[in-house]
């Protein structure tokens, strides 16, 4: 064959897109409704999750799905709680994608979650490149990490649903200028919900948990 | 680590597109990166010579097109790329922005035979 240029123009993430878009497929069928948390290692997800599940329970049957490079800690955490959870070790991938969260669907019984718990990798790069077809996306920092991370990670603060800002009973110990970060955050994504708490005293986290409610509801009667 | 999917990902594309025309071997990828996609051109470089070895498109070359990173404000209009120090809109100062360039991750054409 003669040398010649075959166009293609195709997104390189088409393949995880399309599988996406049929995790979501499956999870509307259910009526189930799918938040993804992510962060970086240490930010405190799986304690808001804890939190968040113990203030849901009441209302809602739960299900968790974590993502880990290697052990079940996360997972059996959840099911301590009585929640049906599934650990998907990644084996080193830095983040979790379609296919694995597809996996993870396959063994929960969907028909009987109406939220679904979803914990990313502990990582602010990776996971943002990634759709899994969940409904919410939460991006989860903290105060320890210091107030120039959207800035300095902008493709994993852009396109989440809320922010939350963990850890604010450390503020008196930290240099860290909350108006700063909420700028930062918000430049990235205008009119974006931002919810200042700490999972470790409960400050804050009623005005969260109630903003999720209404997401949850609102997916629930539409 | 993060690249591997990516690569093999851009594999399988090249290798459904070079089937279909019937090419005997891929020469070359032309892949257009935006600046806020996270992407290494050296790790796919990487994966790339390892994944395509013995695949029709092995040691076809890899043309990278950097898109560079642009806003738009929503309040005054002004188009432009962050300095590095803040996103905020270098005209007025707000923080209502949007990305309208820069997250491209695709491939774009093949050059087979």
């Amino acid at each position: 064959m003669a040398p010649q240029r075959v166009e293609v123009v195709e997104n390189i993430l088409s393949a995880n897109e399309r599988l996406a878009q049929a995790n979501r497929n499956l999870l509307d069928q259910t009526r189930t409704y799918a938040i993804n948390f992510m962060a970086s290692p240490g930010a405190g997800k799986t304690s808001v999750i804890l939190r968040l599940v113990e203030a849901l329970k009441p209302y809602y049957r739960i299900a968790g799905v974590d993502g880990d490079i290697a052990t079940t800690l996360d997972s059996d955490r959840l099911a301590a709680m009585g929640i049906p959870a599934i650990q998907i070790n990644t084996g080193g991938t830095c983040h979790l994608d379609a296919v694995m969260l597809q996996g993870a669907l396959a063994k929960l019984n969907l028909e009987e979650v109406d939220v679904l718990i979803i914990e990313n990798v502990g990582n602010l790069i990776c996971p943002a490149n990634f759709k899994l077809g969940n409904h919410l996306d939460i991006l989860i920092a903290s105060v320890p990490e210091g107030d120039d991370k959207p800035y300095k990670y902008p493709p994993m603060y852009r396109g989440v649903d809320a922010v939350v800002l963990n850890k604010i009973d450390l503020l008196p110990h930290f240099d860290f200028d909350v108006e700063y970060f909420r700028k930062g955050v918000e430049a990235l994504n205008p009119g974006l919900a931002f919810f200042p708490l700490s999972a470790k005293t409960g400050e804050g986290l009623d005005t969260f948990i109630e903003w999720l409610r209404e997401q949850i509801d609102a997916y629930h009667l539409d | 680590m993060h690249e591997l999917p990516f690569v093999q990902s851009i594999l399988a594309i090249t290798l459904e597109h070079a089937e279909r025309v019937g090419a005997q071997r891929v020469l070359a990828l032309n892949l257009v990166i935006g600046e806020m996609a996270s992407i290494v051109d050296d790790s796919v470089q990487f994966y790339w010579d390892i994944l395509s070895k013995d695949t029709i498109a092995e040691g076809a070359t890899l043309n990278f097109r950097r898109v560079p990173a642009r806003f738009r404000c929503w309040d005054c209009g002004t188009e432009y790329s962050p300095d590095g120090q803040t996103l905020a809109c270098p005209t007025c100062g707000s923080v209502r922005v949007m990305l309208v360039q820069g997250d491209e991750f695709r491939l774009e054409s093949i050059d087979v035979e």
